[in-house]
């Protein structure tokens, strides 16, 4: 069931045409930085954004800081929403658990394949963003010398020096840990999806909710809920980057994020398993 | 093959299956008749584990359902309401996906099973084209085609002719009653009574969420214990057979009489010509209306206690269910 779902997610022309626009977004960005050479003052814009002038091979920790606050959420959500919802209203739910297709396995098996997507996606974000930021930005003085310097935007230290092994590692902790944020969000959207009759209403109410708490984060009166906000911690990677690591927030969205996933799974699984199918 | 015993479900306040003992036997063709919203489709939902009973009890091969419905369903092909595919890609692509989706549907012989239940229901030659190109009898077929992929033992179909021009009926009836003879039981539902004439051995009739009816075809449509004649000397026919005659139209005459042969001899030694004679049967629309009450998509002005006190003391003593 889950290669059958991977299947489905991988011949489906619309995942390309996501996927297509997230790379697009840091392509954008990078010819505009290109062309221009105006960095953001420091404090403002996305992260990175400036340090990437220096040195283009950071660009896909400026990539995934670009894509991470709204554009990959709103995919995850739009896809999550439809795994369920979409499938009822097809009609190919009822035949694949007449098939039979356990309702506990086809939600895993959708969960898996959202994972799938958002390897997928970041991946090809790294990959493009890479590119881009090499051949449009230049790798700079910076890394002469084989060494990688952490950007003074986000170091607290300006100027410390790591070996490019160590940031591919950092970039694949950063990667990890946005995909399991990304989770979060497609435990949300498929638990609506096991409740609504519609994958636009599952996505809406997916997006409703990150809407809501990202407004809440930055609300200083709703300081008492922040640290269970489900986008609360989503930047924490961004500490990936800091010399030494600075683990704390990781940690903890990374735990919250766990929380939310167990929580909402078991609600869709409860959900999903006791419904009638009418569709 | 299929029992229910007081099979019941209801949404909210409304009661789409009411106290169902269904009885389908092996080998049977058993056409499940009923109007628009009798609670068919409920029914066979429920059969298939997509719907959970308020209260009583299934068996399906033998095995109870939903408990044991992992065990049975791989043995079930099934078509509920429309047929559905993904629309993006082709129908064997499709049968494929779905084939792969669940235990039962060994990999070395999808292909070739694949061939052949397109084959079966006349899509051998599909090419790659997306089935959001098909037209509505080919997503019949390719649902039909779905169910049959891994030749199973029961076969539940809900409206299968949908959408199908009268060769397609045609073909797809020949298709059941070639499967039924090599040994699978089929059950369908339908709102049209000339299917379920044409194809069943076993009707069962559907009125409201009851099962109002269940019996072989044969038996329903016995004689009447009438014939119907023809004549070219209408009158003298008449005036022979004084007191048996019950209707005259034209010269045709229905005469209440058990033996046909009997009739015909004596009409011919009175020198009368007889250009046709035969039993009177019932058909299926007579036992069907005189079963059910209303059409239920008609929206009557309500007149609640009149309408609930005629419904109430159970009106069938017809009902020839399983105990």
């Amino acid at each position: 069931m889950i290669a059958v779902e991977l299947a489905k997610l991988f011949r489906r022309p619309r995942m390309y045409v996501i996927v297509g626009l997230l790379c697009l977004l840091p392509f954008i960005v990078a010819i505009f930085l290109a062309t221009t050479r105006i960095p953001p003052p420091p404090g403002q814009g996305g992260a990175f954004l400036s340090a990437v002038l220096a040195n283009g091979a950071l660009y896909p920790a400026a990539a995934m800081a670009l894509v991470l606050p709204v554009f990959l959420p709103v995919a995850v959500a739009v896809l999550a929403g439809d795994s369920i919802a979409g499938e009822a209203t097809t009609g190919t739910l009822r035949y694949l658990l007449i098939r039979p297709v356990g309702r506990t396995r086809l939600l895993v098996a959708k969960l898996i394949s959202m994972i799938a997507f958002v390897l997928f996606a970041i991946a090809m974000v790294v990959v493009t963003s890479y590119l881009t930021g090499v051949l449009m930005l230049g790798t700079g003085a910076a890394n002469t010398g084989g060494v990688v310097l952490l950007p003074p935007d986000v170091t607290s230290l300006s100027g410390d020096v790591i070996s490019p092994a160590e940031f591919g590692l950092r970039i694949l902790g950063t990667i990890g840990y946005i995909t399991l944020s990304m989770l979060g969000v497609a435990a949300i959207a498929l638990f609506l999806s096991t409740l609504a009759d519609s994958a636009l209403g599952a996505a809406m109410g997916a997006l409703a909710v990150l809407v809501t708490s990202q407004v809440l984060v930055t609300l200083d009166a709703a300081e008492g809920v922040k640290p269970y906000l489900p986008t609360r911690y989503w930047l924490a990677w961004i500490d990936f980057f800091r010399e030494p690591i600075f683990w704390r927030d990781i940690e903890r969205g990374a735990a919250l994020q766990l929380v939310y996933v167990a929580v909402l799974l078991g609600a869709a699984w409860a959900n999903f398993k006791t419904r009638d199918v009418t569709s | 093959m299929i029992t229910t015993v007081d099979l019941t479900k209801r949404y909210g306040r409304t009661l789409a299956v009411d106290e169902v003992n269904l009885d389908v036997r092996e080998g049977d063709r058993y056409g499940l008749l009923g109007p628009n919203g009798s609670g068919k489709t409920t029914l066979v939902r429920m059969l298939l584990a997509l719907v959970y009973a308020t209260r009583g009890s299934i068996e399906v091969l033998g095995q109870p359902v939903p408990r044991r419905a992992h065990e049975v369903l791989p043995l079930i092909g099934a078509m509920v309401e429309s047929p559905a595919a993904y629309p993006h890609l082709s129908g064997r692509t499709n049968l494929a996906l779905f084939d792969a989706a669940g235990p039962g549907g060994r990999r070395g012989s999808r292909r070739r099973r694949i061939e052949q239940a397109l084959d079966r229901v006349g899509l051998a030659g599909i090419d790659r084209r997306p089935v959001k190109a098909y037209s509505l009898g080919m997503r019949q077929r390719l649902g039909l085609a779905a169910a049959l992929l891994r030749e199973p033992r029961l076969l539940i179909l809900d409206e299968p002719t949908n959408g199908l021009d009268p060769r397609g009926i045609r073909e797809i009836r020949d298709l059941m009653t070639e499967l039924n003879a090599a040994g699978t039981t089929v059950f369908l539902s339908s709102h049209l009574l000339a299917e379920v004439e044409q194809l069943c051995t076993r009707v069962g009739v559907m009125d409201r969420g009851r099962l109002v009816l269940q019996d072989e075809l044969a038996t329903l449509r016995g004689p009447t214990g009438r014939v119907v004649l023809s004549t070219s000397d209408p009158e003298r026919a008449h005036a022979v057979l004084d007191g048996r005659v019950e209707s005259r139209e034209g010269d045709r005459l229905v005469v209440r009489h058990d033996d046909p042969a009997e009739l015909n001899a004596r009409l011919v030694a009175e020198d009368i010509r007889v250009t046709s004679l035969g039993r009177e049967h019932r058909s299926l629309e007579d036992v069907v209306l005189e079963a059910t009450t209303t059409s239920s998509d008609r929206v009557d002005e309500q007149r609640p206690p009149a309408g609930a006190a005629e419904r109430s003391p159970r009106s069938s003593g017809r009902i020839q269910g399983a105990p």
